[in-house]
């Protein structure tokens, strides 16, 4: 009895010894190297494998760092300038800050602004709404309010007003992905710098139509009348397809063209309240 | 027993209310709009400016291209615009607006009504007069017929399919145009087989048209090499893969075309304006169009010149009653719901059906439990329920293997889902996608 139990100790032992070396043997030969790097890269990442950098995952992107001469064309959009200074430590190498994005949403066409004159039966979603017809007011350019975007949205940072029947993104959660940049069918979202304190400022609708088409499908609509061109004093305004866009850049976030808007197409947020016109008259007085 | 395809179909309620109504001509309208894009292919390049006068049947936007077909005014008068106007689906488009004024026709166009059966021309001259006279296929695919005769070097053409079936629902266009117009569309017939070379003809009709067949049976003898069969009802009859199938059991392999066994397929509408087109010298700029809906006053069958507004059918059919649901430019299976009635009726514009509002709700959907109807249903033999996940889960490079291009989006799963799941929707969808993977790999 105690043979056959010594026996087989004894065989299963050096089973296990063999196939020991035969498996480091084989480790040693077809060993892949890879930079340690990469997984200190990744540590630093946010995990969120989003893949708002453009790469498959964190991991894919900590590949391409490392590997990477010149970093300056990568960036994490949602881990920001903190991740990527870390990033840049394990490296040993300094990266540029970028300003934070955001998510806008183009569109301000609530069912008050934009009367719906069809009703939508099919499947919900925005891209199957594109493919079959215009929409469901008489402004093809517009939000659906479908919600694709809200679908695609890692970080729960985008909702669908029940109001408003609009996509709102939330100042604190949006990592500006741009996963919803992509999803919109009608490119209506766009990725804008956050702006100090989240202040920004935009033309709330793509609507290339002449004005008064635009005018009588929405009322919110960008008519393309050039008002805001001339009044800005910063050239930050071009006018193109009937429709102005205001460049970030350029953009020194003095209002004077929210004022202008004739249709109120251009959207400040998060700004203080305006002092009432007639006191800021008054004071004006008073100096004088 | 009668033929008919094997694989799939289903039997929606035919409601064929307007087939007793003989074809009525819509009185001239004030204003036409005629979209420059009403085939598929390349837009034809416009050839009017504004202010220019028109008469019918002048050309006034010319094909770009070999998948092209030119476009005629279908009035005389004054070209008011050339503008973006909506089409059916509710984008905008290019299209020419002309003003009526009085009916003047250019001289060339032979407007008796007299049958004019010997055919003159030859079969190089009869494709180039169908590629002049703008036809295209009238079944509703607007695909523009000269393509289909230009048989490709290396294949032949065997035999020449009719396709008389119009299996859509509602639909009676193709059954009033046989039954009124069969001489001409038999000559019509005899000129497509001349261009093809072919010596056989087989016109398939289903056996829910007992007059048309009957009638085109006692006149067929006149005709030679020309064959009527009558088909079991059955949708999508009207398909051309499904019609092949079942006349003459041959199957067009997956992504290739009816040539590839050596058949071609034709409607009976563009048979008959191909008759017109060679023998008349009439370019295609009027075609038949079914008004009908079971709450509307009048239903009935016109001949309406291209670019009149659907809201002025409607009205000629005694107006939009009021419990209107949905205003459906094609068949209730196909076809698709208009955003406004302020719509030109375009060449491939077969039949305009206003459902009452009961009849246009999709029921609430629920999920699917993988019970294979939409299998057994589809007629080209491909599984919605597996394309559906795939494109709502947007794994669209798997839909290739999966033959989602063979789809030809007859609406037969989502019709027969007990779920009401919208399958179709998220299939076209998936479709499309795939066409643009495709386009990505060849650049």
């Amino acid at each position: 009895m105690s043979s056959v139990l010594l026996f087989s100790i004894i065989m299963l032992s050096l089973l296990g010894v063999v196939l020991a070396v035969i498996l480091y043997l084989v480790a040693q030969k077809f060993k892949v190297f890879e930079d340690p790097r990469i997984d200190e890269v990744e540590a630093v990442l946010p995990g969120a494998n989003c893949g708002g950098c453009g790469y498959p995952g964190c991991r894919g992107f900590a590949d391409a760092f490392v590997k990477a001469e010149d970093v300056s064309s990568l960036f994490c959009p949602v881990g920001g300038n903190d991740t990527m200074n870390a990033a840049a430590a394990v490296m040993g190498k300094t990266v540029e800050a970028k300003d934070p994005e955001i998510a806008v949403v183009r569109c301000s066409g609530s069912p008050e602004n934009r009367k719906r004159i069809v009703q939508y039966d099919g499947a919900s979603s925005c891209k199957v709404a594109t493919s079959l017809y215009s929409g469901d007011t008489g402004c093809q350019y517009g939000c659906l309010g479908l919600g694709d975007c809200v679908a695609v949205c890692k970080f729960d940072a985008i909702y669908i007003d029940p109001v408003t029947l609009l996509p709102v993104v939330s100042d604190e959660k949006c990592t500006a992905c741009g996963a919803c940049v992509k999803a919109c069918p009608k490119f209506i979202i766009e990725l804008r710098k956050k702006g100090p304190k989240s202040k920004r400022i935009f033309v709330s609708c793509i609507n290339k139509d002449k004005g008064g088409v635009a005018r009588k499908a929405c009322q919110v609509a960008c008519i393309g009348c050039g008002k805001c061109v001339k009044v800005c004093p910063h050239d930050a305004i071009t006018l193109e397809n009937n429709l102005a866009y205001i460049d970030f850049n350029k953009c020194k976030l003095c209002r004077k063209c929210v004022e202008e808007c004739p249709t109120s197409a251009i959207l400040e947020l998060n700004f203080p309240p305006r002092k009432p016109k007639v006191e800021a008259e008054a004071q004006v007085e008073k100096t004088e | 027993m009668l033929k008919t395809f094997s694989k799939g179909g289903v039997h929606p309620p035919e409601n064929k209310i307007s087939a007793g109504k003989s074809i009525e001509i819509l009185p001239l309208p004030q204003k036409v709009s005629i979209p420059v894009s009403q085939h598929i292919g390349a837009p034809a390049t416009v050839l009017v400016v504004k202010g220019d006068k028109v008469k019918v049947g002048q050309v006034i936007a010319q094909s770009a291209g070999f998948v092209s077909a030119n476009i005629h005014s279908s009035v005389s008068g004054t070209v008011e615009s050339i503008d973006a106007v909506l089409d059916s689906t509710g984008y905008k488009r290019q299209a020419v607006t002309i003003t009526v004024e009085g009916d003047e026709w250019i001289e060339n166009i032979d407007r008796s009504t007299d049958l004019k059966k010997d055919i003159q021309l030859n079969a190089q001259d009869i494709i180039k007069r169908i590629n002049e006279s703008g036809i295209v296929g009238l079944g509703g695919a607007t695909f523009p017929s000269h393509v289909k005769l230009s048989v490709p070097a290396g294949k032949k053409a065997e035999v020449l399919i009719i396709n008389g079936v119009e299996c859509e629902p509602y639909l009676t266009s193709d059954h009033r145009l046989m039954l009124e117009k069969g001489h001409e569309m038999m000559v019509g017939i005899q000129i497509l087989m001349r261009a093809l070379n072919v010596e056989k003809a087989l016109i398939g009709i289903e056996n829910n048209k007992p007059d048309a067949i009957k009638y085109l049976k006692s006149i067929v003898g006149e005709y030679k090499g020309v064959e009527v069969h009558s088909l079991k009802v059955k949708y999508p009859q009207g398909g051309e893969k499904q019609l092949i199938k079942a006349l003459i059991n041959r199957e067009v392999p997956s992504g290739g075309l009816p040539i590839d066994i050596g058949a071609v397929v034709h409607n009976v509408g563009t048979a008959f304006a191909v008759y017109e087109a060679v023998q008349k010298n009439k370019p295609l700029f009027e075609r038949v169009v079914t008004v009908t809906g079971k709450n509307l006053p009048k239903t009935a069958n016109y001949m309406v010149r291209i670019g009149t507004s659907v809201a002025e059918l409607i009205a000629a059919a005694g107006g939009l009653p009021e419990d209107t649901g949905k205003v459906v430019n094609g068949g209730p299976m196909m076809g698709k719901a208009l955003t406004s009635t302020d719509v030109p009726v375009t060449k491939g514009t077969s039949g305009i059906i206003v459902f009452q509002s009961k009849e246009s709700k999709r029921k609430a959907d629920s999920v699917c439990i993988r019970c294979g109807k939409c299998v057994s249903v589809c007629p080209m033999g491909l599984e919605p329920y597996l394309l559906n996940r795939l494109s709502q889960r947007m794994m669209f490079e798997n839909m290739e293997p999966e033959h989602v291009l063979d789809c030809m989006e007859c609406g037969s799963c989502s019709f027969e889902c007990p779920a009401n799941l919208p399958l179709l929707d998220y299939i076209r969808l998936g479709k499309a996608e795939v066409n643009k993977i495709i386009r990505a790999r060849k650049n």
